[in-house]
């Protein structure tokens, strides 16, 4: 794993979500691979954690699933977001980019810092 | 909203657990299959495929486990675990289980008993009436007078005009008369009540109607009944048509107007009232003539229902404000007189009152016998901890936390303690009409005194359940404190008797038990000595040979000359009846239920203190009062046939009044004022009981029944011949006088005086029962440890057999281990007697406290029961044989 970067706490709901947005209905393994080539190949999901992290945003209702075949014909669990599950998401990401601005802004400062 | 989805959810997975872990590890091994894939694509090997796909993953197990901890409920599932294997655990050993519980339903049977007595009688007395929370009882007090007193209906109905704090204003006085119907005559019980009753205690009658606005007013003048739903389906039979239909009560005809619903007995705790009248028929069923407008006759009983938010302090100051006006506007009638409100569980005027002693003392004594169990069940459990110690040592060892250890050992006292709430409150159950069963029927009338099992009760056994279960809980957990793994995971190590210091909890334990059932002892030993000294205390009066009954011609519409006439004759035949010494009769029997009359008094040369209006008791007696009775007169003479309506007026004082108010002088020949009216004193009698055979000597008088009469006299008859055989001649002479009329029970003084010292009985009974009880637990408990004990170090005793020891000296060493527990219990429990038992108070009768003759048999009783618990074990000890004890 070297250089990359573990995800971090809290963000992987973010990222599990802006997925199921951008591609639409996935199965688990779709989700992690597509989070690594999102992020550059620079993030290493542990494939491990993201079930119990999809598990806990099934049960808050963000997304739901339905048993499919995968392109191999593979009986899979496809994960798609609620409507729920957008507003969610349309939340999480204004928050985590003002945080990201306000961070951004405070480590810029120089002159504050002295 | 979130959550709740959320844990509704994980609540949902709870029953589908199988399902949910299969489609996990499908979606699992699909993911796998699609990375491996991938993996060689991009041109892996299979192996290399496989191994970084598994890598990648992590592992499988832990995943799962993260995802079941995500899934569902832990705790909920990790509490079901525990008890599924708690109930395993007490399936294997059935007879610890069963011996547990059965402690456990006796400790908490008799704790939510004494709940369900102390609310059914105390609290809740009345199902059926509405806010009984908010109800206080009313009663009159006096200056020089300890006890409360009835209040006047004059003074009620200013209390009611001038108060502003109150929801309700209630009277309702007992009263009891014969009612006939049909052929069959039966003694009953019914109130005298204010016309606003039914509707203020909010009991609507199911049939007719309740009482009238303006019914409780005017002389006589509404002759109308609501009767009780037992009397209706009882004596009419549940006759549909029955409101309108005219009943006899006391001799005048009453119209029914009502049926009151099932459940409802009145509102006097201990009878069940089977009618109901409004005060304007008082002059019926009350001695001492019309009453309502006299504001010195004092009769009545009442009830106030406070509003909402109003504190009894604010109720109280508001009434003894008004009391205090009525006694400047009427010196004559209220001076020095106040008015009291009581809780209803102090209600001093009826059975709750009488019991509330008796209750108090039961609830601490149920709370000894919990305590009792609870340290034997600890000490099963404590064997069982050291039995199961290989267990919690694996448990620990492959990696369980020691909370969760004490979880499992926690839900295991748990489930002891539910099944013995269970059979707790069926115990409680059974008896809650157990107390009636101890107080005698009076006048062939039952008493009512049910307990109530409602949600209160539960509440309170539950909470008895809870602290048991953490007692229990704990007693192993602190066994698990010190467990030590190496140590424990190694064979047994043999004990010594008595060593060792997991001994020294359970020794404890048992020398906490003796200590409490001793006190239990000493408890029973006093209330047994003074209910003996309270019924051989003499009440003045005969109780043997001395019958008492009476025939009800008020109720038959006999009018005072007819009553007259036939009480004469009654008499002669009476005393010409062969065994029959002496008869008279008398307006009350001494020590029954009832009121004596009372007068206001003035002596000739006495100046009473300011503000203090002498009042005494008085009785209204024939001729050959004092010898039937057996009351010795002290000087002067007893009543005869001459002192009649036509004769002066002359009354006989008992010895505390004529030394009270004439000092040294001698009564005789002096003269008093009842009534208004001038009497002249020719006798004294001895003193006697006349209200409790624990009242202290008070003043009283007598006068001829002939002067002052009332039909409704009671026959006394000092004859050596007994009850039954009495009642029979009776019966024939009265119906050769009058066919219709109905005679009541015969009883002998002595049935009397028990009747009146029922209360000690019951404490006596309860405490005694209780206390029994204790001493078996106490007893089991000893026994098992001493077992235990002489099992854990066999080995020891069979060396000391093969180093010589005799039976005889084992069975010394093991006895006198057990002796020294219980003398360190009767020790403790010695000392929380003595300074505990003064709290009896009340129930002690000319008995110390301290009385050694109680300590010493408890100490005798204790002492043998002990004796017999280490006997079995200590047997046993003899029986070891040494060759095999040291080979094993």
């Amino acid at each position: 794993m070297g250089d990359k970067k573990d995800v971090w706490q809290g963000t992987l709901a973010l990222m599990v979500l802006k997925t199921l947005e951008t591609l639409g209905p996935l199965h688990g393994y779709g989700i992690a691979r597509r989070i690594e080539q999102a992020s550059g190949d620079l993030l290493s999901v542990n494939y491990g954690t993201l079930y119990p992290a999809l598990l806990k945003l099934e049960q808050e209702g963000f997304i739901s699933f339905e048993w499919g075949v995968s392109d191999n014909n593979r009986k899979a669990k496809y994960y798609k977001l609620t409507r729920a599950g957008r507003k969610q998401l349309e939340k999480e990401a204004r928050e985590w980019e003002q945080t990201t601005a306000i961070l951004a802004r405070f480590l810029s400062s120089k002159e504050q810092a002295s | 909203m979130k959550l709740v989805r959320a844990s509704f959810m994980r609540l949902r997975s709870l029953f589908h657990k199988e399902q949910l872990d299969r489609e996990l590890d499908s979606e699992l091994a699909s993911h796998l299959d699609m990375h491996i894939e991938d993996n060689l694509r991009t041109g892996m090997t299979p192996e290399a495929a496989r191994r970084d796909a598994l890598l990648k993953l992590g592992g499988v197990e832990q995943i799962k486990e993260i995802y079941r901890g995500q899934r569902g409920l832990p705790m909920i599932e990790t509490a079901l675990q525990d008890l599924r294997f708690g109930f395993r655990m007490l399936r294997r050993s059935p007879g610890f289980s069963v011996l547990a519980i059965l402690c456990l339903t006796l400790g908490i049977g008799a704790n939510a008993a004494v709940f369900s007595w102390t609310e059914g009688i105390l609290f809740r007395p009345y199902p059926a009436v509405i806010h009984q929370e908010r109800l206080l009882a009313l009663t009159g007090t006096a200056r020089g007078e300890s006890g409360p007193t009835a209040i006047s209906w004059p003074d009620f109905l200013d209390l009611q005009r001038s108060s502003t704090l109150f929801d309700a204003f209630i009277v309702t006085k007992i009263m009891g008369t014969t009612l006939s119907v049909g052929d069959r005559a039966e003694r009953t019980i019914g109130s005298i009540v204010s016309a606003n009753y039914f509707d203020a205690i909010g009991v609507h009658p199911i049939l007719g109607r309740g009482f009238e606005p303006g019914e409780d007013s005017g002389r006589n003048a509404h002759p109308v009944t609501v009767i009780s739903y037992q009397l209706w389906q009882g004596r009419f039979k549940g006759d549909p048509e029955i409101v309108g239909k005219t009943q006899r009560l006391n001799g005048v005809l009453h119209t029914i107007v009502g049926v009151a619903p099932e459940g409802f007995y009145g509102t006097f705790v201990g009878w069940a009232m089977q009618f109901w009248v409004p005060a304007s028929m008082e002059e019926i069923f009350e001695a001492g003539g019309y009453k309502l407008e006299d504001r010195g006759a004092r009769w009545i009983e009442a009830y106030v229902r406070l509003k909402p938010g109003v504190t009894l302090q604010q109720a109280q100051q508001e009434i003894s404000a008004v009391a205090q006006r009525l006694e400047t506007d009427y010196p004559a009638t209220n001076r020095g007189r106040g008015i009291k409100l009581w809780p209803l569980w102090q209600t001093p005027f009826n059975n709750a009152g009488t019991l509330l002693p008796t209750l108090e003392i039961m609830l601490a004594v149920a709370v000894f016998v919990l305590l009792i169990a609870c340290a034997n069940v600890g000490n099963l459990l404590l064997v069982r901890s050291i039995a199961r110690r290989h267990e919690m040592t694996v448990r620990l060892a492959i990696g369980a936390s020691r909370g969760r250890l004490v979880k499992q050992l926690v839900t295991e006292g748990l489930i002891l303690a539910a099944f013995g709430a269970a059979g707790g409150l069926l115990v409680a159950h059974w008896c809650r009409h157990a107390l009636v069963l101890l107080l005698p029927a009076r006048g062939g009338v039952a008493m009512h005194l049910p307990g109530e099992i409602d949600w209160r009760v539960l509440a309170l056994s539950a909470g008895v359940c809870l602290i048991a279960t953490l007692l229990l809980g704990l007693v192993p957990v602190m066994q698990t404190r010190n467990l030590d793994l190496a140590g424990a995971l190694k064979a047994e190590s043999a004990g010594v008797v008595g060593g060792g210091g997991r001994a020294w909890v359970r020794s404890g334990l048992v020398v906490m038990q003796v200590s409490l059932s001793f006190v239990l002892l000493v408890g029973a030993g006093l209330l047994l000595q003074s209910l003996q000294r309270i019924r051989t205390t003499s009440p003045g009066f005969s109780t043997h040979e001395v019958l008492d009954t009476t025939v009800n011609l008020v109720s038959a519409g006999y009018d005072a000359q007819r009553a007259r006439n036939f009480q004469d004759e009654l008499l002669d035949r009476v005393k010409a009846l062969p065994g029959v010494e002496s008869a008279a009769f008398a307006r009350m029997t001494p020590l029954s239920y009832g009121s004596f009359s009372s007068t206001p008094i003035a002596v000739d040369g006495y100046q009473p203190p300011p503000e203090e209006q002498p009042i005494v008791q008085y009785n209204e007696v024939g001729p050959d009062y004092f010898v039937t009775m057996g009351i010795p007169l002290v000087s002067g003479r007893e009543f005869t046939r001459a002192d009649d309506e036509k004769a002066a007026l002359v009354a006989i004082v008992n010895e505390t009044m004529a030394a009270q108010y004439w000092r040294r002088r001698n009564p005789i020949g002096e003269r008093v004022q009842v009534k208004g009216r001038w009497v002249q004193v020719v006798g004294v009698a001895k003193d006697s009981k006349y209200q409790s055979v624990r009242e202290t000597p008070t003043p009283f008088f007598y006068v001829p029944l002939r002067q002052n009469f009332a039909p409704g006299a009671r026959l006394h008859i000092r004859t050596p011949l007994s009850p039954e055989t009495m009642a029979a001649a009776l019966v024939r002479e009265v119906h050769a006088l009058d066919g219709n009329l109905a005679l009541f029970e015969v009883i002998t003084l002595q049935e009397q005086v028990d009747r009146s010292t029922s209360p000690q009985l019951v404490a006596v009974t309860l405490v005694g029962v209780l206390g029994g009880l204790a001493l078996l637990l106490a007893a089991v408990g000893l026994y098992g440890v001493m077992s235990y004990a002489v099992s854990q170090s066999t080995r020891e005793l069979g060396l000391r057999m093969a180093l010589g020891a005799t039976p005889s000296h084992l069975l010394r060493l093991v006895m006198s281990r057990g002796l020294a527990l219980t003398a360190a219990g009767i020790v403790g429990g010695a000392a929380v007697a003595l300074a505990s038992t003064r709290l009896l108070g009340y129930l002690l009768y000319k008995v110390s406290p301290r009385d050694p003759l109680a300590f010493g048999s408890a100490l005798v009783v204790m002492t043998i029961a002990s004796l017999a618990a280490c006997f079995l074990p200590a047997w046993r000890a003899t029986r070891i044989d040494p060759a095999r004890a040291l080979r094993d």
